[in-house]
């Protein structure tokens, strides 16, 4: 049960408080180093050419007038390197530079590597590439449709993989029920806008023995570095041994930095074809076109309800704009289904997802991966389907609890679950009873709830390695070095390691300094994605500060007299646990304590035996003599002497693995969605709707999260509030819209990422489960809150004005075409004779590829291709 | 294009460089002086990142040619610490989770500290308004709200370092 492990906050004294992060001055102070930071002696600049086309095939390329020009060193494409590769295993289908084909405007061509960028952006200009275009898809109902010149050769009806799932007996649950709600919802593209571009700098050693290149070494802006190992091993034929990846600081990731993005290989290319260092450095707008974002998605959702409110089927059809390569897509298709379970109790669920291909960029892995559009589509229709029976959104959602420790009917199991807490505490906070449905006309409140695992109990290369291990080394001055793999990627991670690893040993926060992702010094942590992190590698740190702790006991119970199960690590010192006061001592931790009963502990303390005779430095001599006859209580540094005198070294390891109970059913799919455990979020939203110019305004959200246990409060906040924002941003402004497969706004502004006047208030509550398995019952805090916000503005919007909107963003086009067709008028076309997607005007932006008010050039049977329009030249 | 000399001052010193006339601030300061907290996050000044006074002006060095500052004071991020230990608003976005990936904060460092030396008691709408020129994707500028106020309250306890 999972209270077995309460132990209250003022137990701990470093866990549950708020400190800054350990890197917080090198971020304040501009001193820390991202990856464009970084230079080298000799180093070059590399510049990418780009697909001007969204479909084409590759007839030649000829560079000699580019490699000509003074300053070039090198020019690579697709043939210097033509292995593929991808981040998942069933999707090994892209090549760092195109082979033969490109497949979206922006696909990678060439590079070129240059003493300086301006040199390499003139080099791409001579490069000269002949292109066969190729009739392109852009929606994906009509590339799914598509039988010839297809994205991928392999992949019939340009369908990367759909997934139809039945678990219960929906369509007897459909027979029986008293109300059925049913609608089509869709969701734009947004992307992460990280506020770093992607940037990789590469180093190839010479071998000392040959003289020809040998060990490559990669710093990148990543949050996978072991991945980036991986794929840069099988695209460059090198053995993984040869290659260190170095993650620098990295500025945001939002799941935008959780695969290999092409740039990371091509730095890597261009540097062993130049033989000198390279770095590349994406421009904002390519990083528009890299994206790897949340997908376009069409959900068709039916609920099934009771007419007490309670939920007794869902079925979804979910179609996902997948862009042009697999990138995350089978998963993210996946966690659409899998994640309908483990909020609600839904005893019948039927699931029909169809990932598509299209040429655009691929999209991959965003915030809330998977979850976010449908829980949109979900919590929507669960508003309407309250508004229907008369019940109050709070008690619907109350009335479809689950009841933990329990698996869900799609396999998922779920032990802590905070979602009752969440609810009753926005509920409070926004005063709810007193103010839902009683504001004045214009402004409304509205509720959603949302969930997000913490860490796929199942990594992404099947195997039964530990997801993250964790190595610590304490020095004679009772310095602990903390190795691990955690990438953070700005949302603390080192922190983290770092408290628990104090927390564990009993010692100062200042005493510990994290050396992070680097492959060659930290073991092997699979990444930061799906927010494992602190579960994970959390619990990698807690096993492996236990382990070296043990060998402290060990010693300091032989200086003390005493047993090492006695001994307590605390406020920098450790003491025999007669001399801790009361007497009341609870000793913190989350479940990993059961192996440290007095059974364990006691067979497992190391015997005498790592003494090296002779090794004994001055210091721990003088420190012997002090140490005369026995005593109660030590500083930690001499117990770490103790303990570095008694065994030689003092290192310990610790790993961690999801337990096999969590890793879900066995139905074809299965291994998406389960997770050791589940954040819950449940949120309320107060907005107001100018129904003259259609504009909505958020004016706080109300967010409570359940997180297991808040190690860090402040982050733990900052996390809630960054998510919300960024929901804020899907439900009101951010969307890319798309032209023939060209981008019309590759451009923070143009983009609409909110500024500091848009953003909303918002309150974070902190929720704490205590989770059973979490280190210290933490889960995570990252990205469960994201997919409230969107539906809560939704239904707060109702609330305010009575339409529903079922299309987001919430723009003001959207807003004023329901405000009218509620009214019955008619209908207001702002885009009429145009596509739909695309109003007519744009600022042109200053890339590379400005639209110029027409499209790219287009096959002359492509059904897409328009005649062109009289004065359509903007 | 051949390269000119120029005098920078920057943070309160003086360098003589040679580069391009078409040459960016942002790109002598992080190339050819190694200062590279200004950050370059947009190619068309949408984001703040690379915000550095100029004359005491904020001003978005990734749009702004070398050679027009000259003979002009420039401090960016690295020169806002005070008496070699953080600032009152370095350490407050620290301790405040003003900061998370951080790639964002030295645009508003400059921002903020430009902000109090001209409205050091600035009202929570003065506060949105003076950061809209700089984005931020991670924190949704709600704890940096905290962080400004437990800076002004710093500064006027007057203790300004931490």
């Amino acid at each position: 049960m999972p209270n077995d492990h309460r132990a209250a906050a003022n137990d701990f004294s470093i866990i549950g408080k708020s400190v800054a992060m350990v890197d917080a001055a090198e971020k304040t102070t501009g001193s820390g180093k991202y990856t464009d930071d970084l230079s080298l002696p000799g180093m070059l600049y590399g510049k990418i050419l780009h697909s001007p086309h969204p479909h084409a095939r590759i007839k030649s390329i000829d560079a000699s007038r580019a490699e000509r020009l003074d300053g070039v060193i090198a020019v690579v494409t697709g043939k210097d390197a033509p292995n593929p590769f991808g981040i998942l295993p069933v999707g090994h289908d892209e090549h760092a530079l195109a082979l033969d084909k490109v497949r979206y405007v922006g696909d990678n061509v060439a590079c070129v590597a240059a003493v300086s960028e301006a040199i390499a952006e003139k080099a791409l200009e001579l490069i000269d590439v002949d292109y066969e275009l190729l009739p392109a898809y852009f929606d994906p109902e009509e590339s799914m449709k598509a039988e010839t010149n297809l994205i991928h050769d392999n992949k019939p009806n340009n369908l990367e993989k759909d997934y139809h799932h039945v678990f219960g007996d929906p369509d007897k649950a459909f027979a029986e029920a008293d109300y059925i709600a049913e609608g089509r919802f869709l969701a734009n593209e947004v992307t992460h806008a990280a506020m770093e571009p992607h940037s990789t700098l590469a180093l190839f050693e010479l071998d000392p023995h040959t003289g020809k290149l040998g060990r490559l070494t990669v710093w990148s802006s990543t949050q996978v570095p072991y991945y980036l190992q991986h794929k840069l091993s099988l695209v460059l034929e090198m053995p993984m041994s040869q290659i260190r990846v170095i993650k620098p600081l990295v500025g945001g990731g939002f799941g935008g930095k959780s695969e290999v993005i092409p740039i990371e290989i091509i730095a890597g290319i261009a540097a062993r074809a130049a033989q000198r260092p390279v770095k590349i450095t994406y421009t904002r707008e390519e990083v528009f076109w890299a994206h790897r974002g949340r997908p376009r998605t069409i959900v068709d959702l039916k609920t099934a309800v009771k007419n007490d409110g309670s939920i007794t089927a869902v079925k979804a059809r979910v179609v996902q704009d997948g862009g042009a390569y697999c990138s995350y897509g089978v998963v993210t298709i996946l966690y659409s289904g899998a994640l309908l379970g483990a909020l609600y109790d839904i005893p019948n669920i039927q699931y029909d997802g169809y990932r598509v291909l299209t040429n655009k960029p691929a999209c991959g892995a965003m915030r809330g991966h998977g979850t976010v559009n449908v829980r949109f589509a979900f919590e929507s229709q669960l508003d309407e389907i309250a508004a229907k029976l008369k019940m109050d959104p709070a008690e619907i959602r109350r009335r479809n609890l689950l009841k933990p420790p329990c698996i869900t009917i799609n396999g998922l199991r779920v032990q802590s679950y905070g979602l009752p807490e969440c609810i009753d505490q926005v509920v409070t906070r926004s005063r709810w009873n007193e103010r839902k449905g009683k504001l004045p006309k214009g402004r409304g409140l509205g509720m959603a709830c949302s969930h997000y695992v913490s860490g796929a109990a199942n990594s992404i290369i099947r195997s039964d390695m530990p997801h993250s291990t964790v190595n610590i080394k304490i020095d004679r001055d009772g310095g602990v070095v903390v190795y691990t793999g955690a990438s953070d990627i700005g949302q603390g991670s080192d922190t983290m390691v770092a408290q628990v690893a104090a927390e564990t040993l009993g010692c100062a926060l200042s005493r510990v300094k994290v050396v992070a992702a680097d492959t060659d010094l930290t073991p092997i942590d699979i990444g930061s994605y799906s927010s494992r992190v602190t579960f994970m590698n959390g619990n990698a740190t807690l096993r492996a500060a236990q382990e070296v702790k043990k060998q402290i006991a060990a010693a300091a119970a032989k200086k003390m007299n005493c047993a090492p199960e006695d001994i307590v690590f605390r406020n920098d010192r450790v003491e025999k646990q007669s001399m801790c006061g009361d007497g009341s001592l609870t000793r913190p931790g989350g479940a990993q304590l059961r192996s440290e009963s007095p059974e364990n502990a006691a067979s497992s303390a190391p015997t005498v035996s790592g003494r090296v005779e002779g090794q004994i430095l001055r210091g721990s001599l003088q420190q012997k003599r002090k140490d005369e006859g026995p005593k109660d209580s030590m500083t930690f540094e001499e117990a770490v002497v103790a303990a570095i005198d008694f065994h030689g070294a003092l290192s310990g390891t610790g790993s961690y693995a999801p337990p096999p109970e969590a890793r879900g059913g066995k139905h074809k799919g299965a291994g998406v969605g389960p997770s050791p455990a589940y954040s819950y979020s449940a949120q309320v939203a107060e907005v107001s709707v100018d129904e003259d110019t259609g504009q909505v305004t958020v004016h706080k959200v109300w967010a409570a999260h359940d997180c297991g246990r808040a190690l860090n409060p402040v982050s733990v906040e900052g996390q809630v509030i960054g998510s919300v924002w960024m929901g804020m941003g899907q439900a009101l402004t951010e969307e890319m819209i798309w032209k023939d497969g060209l981008l019309m706004n590759p451009g923070l502004l143009e983009y609409r990422s909110p500024s500091s006047v848009e953003s909303p208030e918002v309150e974070a509550i902190i929720v704490e489960s205590i989770d059973p398995e979490g280190p210290f019952g933490a889960k995570e805090a990252s990205e469960g809150s994201l997919a409230a916000t969107i539906p809560a503005i939704a239904n707060a919007i109702y609330d305010a004005v009575g339409i529903r909107l079922h299309e987001s963003p919430f723009t003001p086009e959207r807003v004023l075409s329901a405000l009218r067709a509620k009214r019955n008028a008619k209908p207001l076309n702002l885009t009429e004779g145009v596509d739909p997607t695309a109003p007519a005007k744009f600022r042109e932006h200053g890339g590379k590829l400005c639209f110029k008010g027409k499209g790219p050039e287009r096959h002359e049977f492509d059904p897409a291709r328009q005649p062109a329009q009289p004065g359509g030249t903007d | 294009m051949k390269k000119e000399l120029i005098e920078l001052r920057v943070n309160g010193l003086t360098h003589e460089l040679a580069v391009e006339p078409s040459a960016l601030l942002l790109d002598v300061l992080r190339r050819d002086l190694g200062l590279t907290g200004s950050k370059r996050g947009c190619d068309d000044s949408s984001c703040g990142a690379c915000t550095v006074l100029v004359d005491g002006t904020p001003m978005l060095a990734c749009t702004i040619l070398a050679f027009s500052c000259e003979g002009q004071e420039i401090t960016t991020v690295e020169g806002i610490s005070e008496h070699g230990s953080l600032a009152a608003i370095q350490k407050a976005y620290g301790d405040w989770g003003g900061a998370q990936c951080g790639y964002c904060t030295p645009g508003f460092m400059i921002t903020v500290k430009h902000l109090l030396s001209v409205n050091p008691d600035p009202t929570d709408e003065e506060i949105r308004g003076a950061l809209s020129g700089n984005l931020c994707r991670c924190t949704g500028y709600t704890q940096m709200y905290t962080a400004i106020k437990a800076a002004i309250e710093a500064e006027k306890k007057g203790m300004a370092a931490g």
